[in-house]
């Protein structure tokens, strides 16, 4: 067989894919495959490829859930805190940043990366540097409250307060990425509509409203899924600064994900919570994409 | 290239990538018997120098350990010692795996039957190990329990699992009180006079605690269920109280069977609600205040005697036995074990060879070259009752508690932990009432038992 050029370069290229398509299946794939195995037997790290135990792993689960005071519930319900509390605010603070920083043409290359440096540190680097922050009595922020007068709180020790706290370090660390993409969807908007709009008399928050949001919508749309899976899939913030405490009220479902598994050896019970969380992340990403994308004329 | 021609390409990758994934695991097993088999190579070689009779008369058997550096080099000078006296043993040290890989290698090489003969564990494992078929009980002629029981610190009851003795120890280690010498002081404390009592402890703490408005200069006792305390309230404080922390046989959790259960929960809750002594967590981890001399008295077990002369050199600190109430002397032991395993037992001369190993690494000489190298104290009362070790003035106090130390039989360490720490939290956070809280930690860890039970005869 004689191969034309064009033809031997189009095998050359899937040749260099298919290394990364092994990658991918023996990495990725096949694991994630053995997961959805593992959850229906009564897999034990001791024990090896336990017994086929069908749908036990998922009555547990069920059971527990509505045991009181459980991890597993407390697990799911703090998961979707920190996806409501969390996008939201992520998107708007990255829009407002990103509305900001596509004005200035002084030092704009030094406010990209200063924001974008959290985004490129490790979680775990960051977990300690804001356990700090936080610390009781000697961190930095208790001791801008105690200049201020205002009463000490120990932000990582308190029921009401660790959600919370955690999910600003969390909006934090990724919110350069969302800046970044942000910044390149306001600078696909053609000028010609600004400049159609001023003629008309528009003014600064109705060309907003009308022009940048709505032609933004793609790029918004992008960010909510990806940021959603971020947040459902928590976990390194949350083990490095509560591991999940107080009372559970910070742990997420990855968490218990992992404690089953690594430190109880309850790999069914572990995989099967994983497997449940695949579902939920795959039908809020339907979800979203389905509702949230809609196409903008102009 | 064509639509049909791009198709067999991919699938044949993809073919090909299945090929490779689905040999990956059996690749793993496939390349340690050839390990052994070359090592198995040298050793005849190596035998045969001294007996050319006996050259294939040398018995070789496999210990494991997780790496650590002072564990690596007491065990390899125990090993050169057996070796010398048993010409017809030779031992394979295998101490490359990292802890946290430990258990899933041992899991992944016992069922292969290329793992160790004699492995050495957390004795919370035990359990775990023996369900999964990795451990066979010691011969009792090798191994008399009479004599164990006699011998050995009290704490090794916990190598006995319902009635037959798995495992033993080479060294064990038990929990004491540290003291920092120069904030006692600062308080107008008597410097060499740590508290001794439970009371003393609490008044000494009251005392020695600074604050400046809301903010701690200088707390006083930390009671900190992340860290140690939780081993101090179920296996000490409760027996001051005068309850058992399990029935006998491990089936139930008796905390809060009496009043004294109560009245020690209660204690335990007080150094932060009512003594006002410290607050838990409020370091990142349980000795960090310690090291960094802001706090005056802690709980902690010998290993932390390393991490402070690493840490904190300068430390002017003692340690002294946990305070005793009511007459009662008490603390938490915990060791690591050594367990001989299926794949020993399944051949006879490995087995005798894996016998004498055990027991020429649970001597109390073995012991006494332990506390040398790594600083956990000698299992064997003999060994640990030795006065210069007892004269120490860090490790004496550790060594001391060795006659009434008690371990504790974990189905799930962790779990069982967090059941005292969210009963502590809920107390403590949230102003829940104690008793309630104690009587839902005791529920959460009964049922933990009753599961594990439940699935034995």
């Amino acid at each position: 067989m004689k191969l034309t050029l064009r033809r031997r370069q189009i095998l050359w290229a899937y040749l260099f894919l298919s290394v990364s398509l092994v990658f991918f299946i023996t990495i990725r794939w096949y694991p994630t495959l053995l997961a959805f195995n593992i959850s229906f037997r009564d897999w034990n790290v001791f024990k090896g490829a336990g017994d086929w135990v069908g749908l036990a792993n998922y009555a547990d689960i069920w059971e527990d859930f509505f045991k009181p005071r459980s991890a597993v519930r407390a697990a799911f319900g703090n998961t979707l805190r920190y996806v409501l509390f969390g996008v939201p605010l992520q998107l708007a603070l990255a829009l407002s940043v990103a509305l900001l920083l596509v004005r200035i043409r002084q030092l704009a290359g030094f406010f990209r990366a200063a924001y974008f440096v959290p985004f490129v540190t490790s979680a775990v680097a960051v977990a300690f540097v804001w356990n700090w922050l936080y610390a009781p009595q000697v961190g930095l922020i208790n001791q801008g409250l105690k200049i201020l007068g205002l009463p000490m709180q120990q932000f990582l020790r308190n029921p009401d307060l660790a959600l919370p706290s955690i999910t600003v370090v969390a909006v934090w660390r990724t919110i350069g990425f969302a800046i970044i993409i942000f910044l390149a969807g306001l600078q696909q908007i053609p000028d010609i509509y600004y400049e159609a709009a001023q003629i008309d008399g528009a003014n600064r928050w109705h060309m907003f409203w009308r022009i940048t949001l709505p032609l933004l919508n793609p790029v918004i749309v992008y960010l909510a899924v990806l940021q959603t899976i971020e947040f459902l899939r928590m976990f390194d913030l949350v083990q490095n600064m509560t591991q999940g405490g107080p009372l559970n009220r910070t742990t997420t479902v990855v968490l218990e994900v992992y404690n089953e598994g690594f430190s109880s050896y309850n790999m069914g019970y572990a995989a099967a919570l994983t497997v449940i969380l695949f579902g939920l992340i795959l039908a809020i990403t339907v979800f979203q994409l389905r509702v949230l994308s809609r196409r903008v004329e102009y | 290239m064509n639509r049909s021609t791009r198709f067999v390409v991919l699938s044949l990758l993809v073919l090909l990538a299945l090929v490779v994934s689905a040999c990956a695991p059996a690749a793993i097993p496939a390349a340690q018997p050839a390990a052994t088999e070359s090592a198995a190579a040298e050793a005849p070689a190596e035998a045969a120098a001294p007996a050319e009779a006996a050259a294939g008369d040398v018995v070789e058997i496999e210990y494991w350990q997780y790496n650590f550096g002072a564990r690596v080099d007491a065990m390899n000078q125990l090993i050169a010692q057996f070796e010398a006296e048993n010409p017809g043993i030779k031992v394979i040290h295998n101490s490359d795996i990292p802890y946290d890989d430990f258990r899933n290698k041992i899991a992944a090489s016992v069922p292969a039957g290329v793992g160790p003969d004699v492995a050495t564990l957390f004795y919370g494992w035990q359990p775990a190990w023996i369900d999964a078929g990795y451990l066979v009980p010691l011969p009792e002629d090798a191994f008399p329990p009479d004599q164990v029981r006699a011998e050995f610190s009290p704490m090794v009851e916990g190598s006995f699992f319902q009635g037959k003795l798995f495992t033993l120890p080479t060294a064990v280690r038990t929990l004491a009180l540290f003291y920092n010498k120069d904030l006692m002081a600062a308080a107008g404390l008597d410097p060499e006079n740590p508290p001794r009592t439970l009371d003393e402890l609490k008044d000494q703490a009251v005392k020695c605690t600074v604050k400046e408005g809301d903010e701690f200069k200088v707390y006083g006792f930390i009671v900190n269920p992340e860290g140690q305390a939780h081993h101090w309230f179920r296996e000490v404080l409760l027996r001051q109280y005068g309850q058992q922390p399990y029935s006998d046989d491990y089936t139930q959790v008796l905390w809060n069977a009496s009043d004294g259960g109560y009245e020690a929960w209660n204690t335990f809750l007080s150094f932060e609600r009512e003594l006002g002594t410290g607050i838990a967590g409020v370091y990142e981890n349980d000795q960090d205040g310690f090291l960094a001399g802001e706090v005056c008295f802690h709980l902690d077990g010998s290993f932390r005697l390393g991490t402070i002369a690493s840490n904190a050199p300068d430390l002017n600190f003692g340690v002294v036995e946990l305070p005793e109430h009511n007459g009662v002397k008490s603390t938490f032991g915990s060791y690591w074990t050594h367990g001989i395993t299926t794949k020993a037992a399944a051949d006879p001369a490995r087995l005798a060879a894996a016998i004498k190993f055990l027991q020429f690494i649970t001597t109390p000489e073995a012991g006494k070259l332990w506390v040398g190298i790594v600083g956990e104290l000698p299992a064997q009362l003999e060994a640990a009752n030795d006065p210069e070790l007892l004269a120490d003035p860090k490790l004496g106090a550790f060594a001391a508690g060795l006659p009434y130390a008690q371990s504790t039989f974990f189905v799930d360490e962790s779990k069982d932990r967090q059941a005292i720490l969210d009963a502590y939290d809920a107390v403590v956070l949230t102003g829940a009432d104690p008793k309630e809280e104690l009587d839902v930690a005791v529920a959460t860890v009964q049922e933990m038992l009753d599961e594990f039970w439940s699935s034995r005869p």
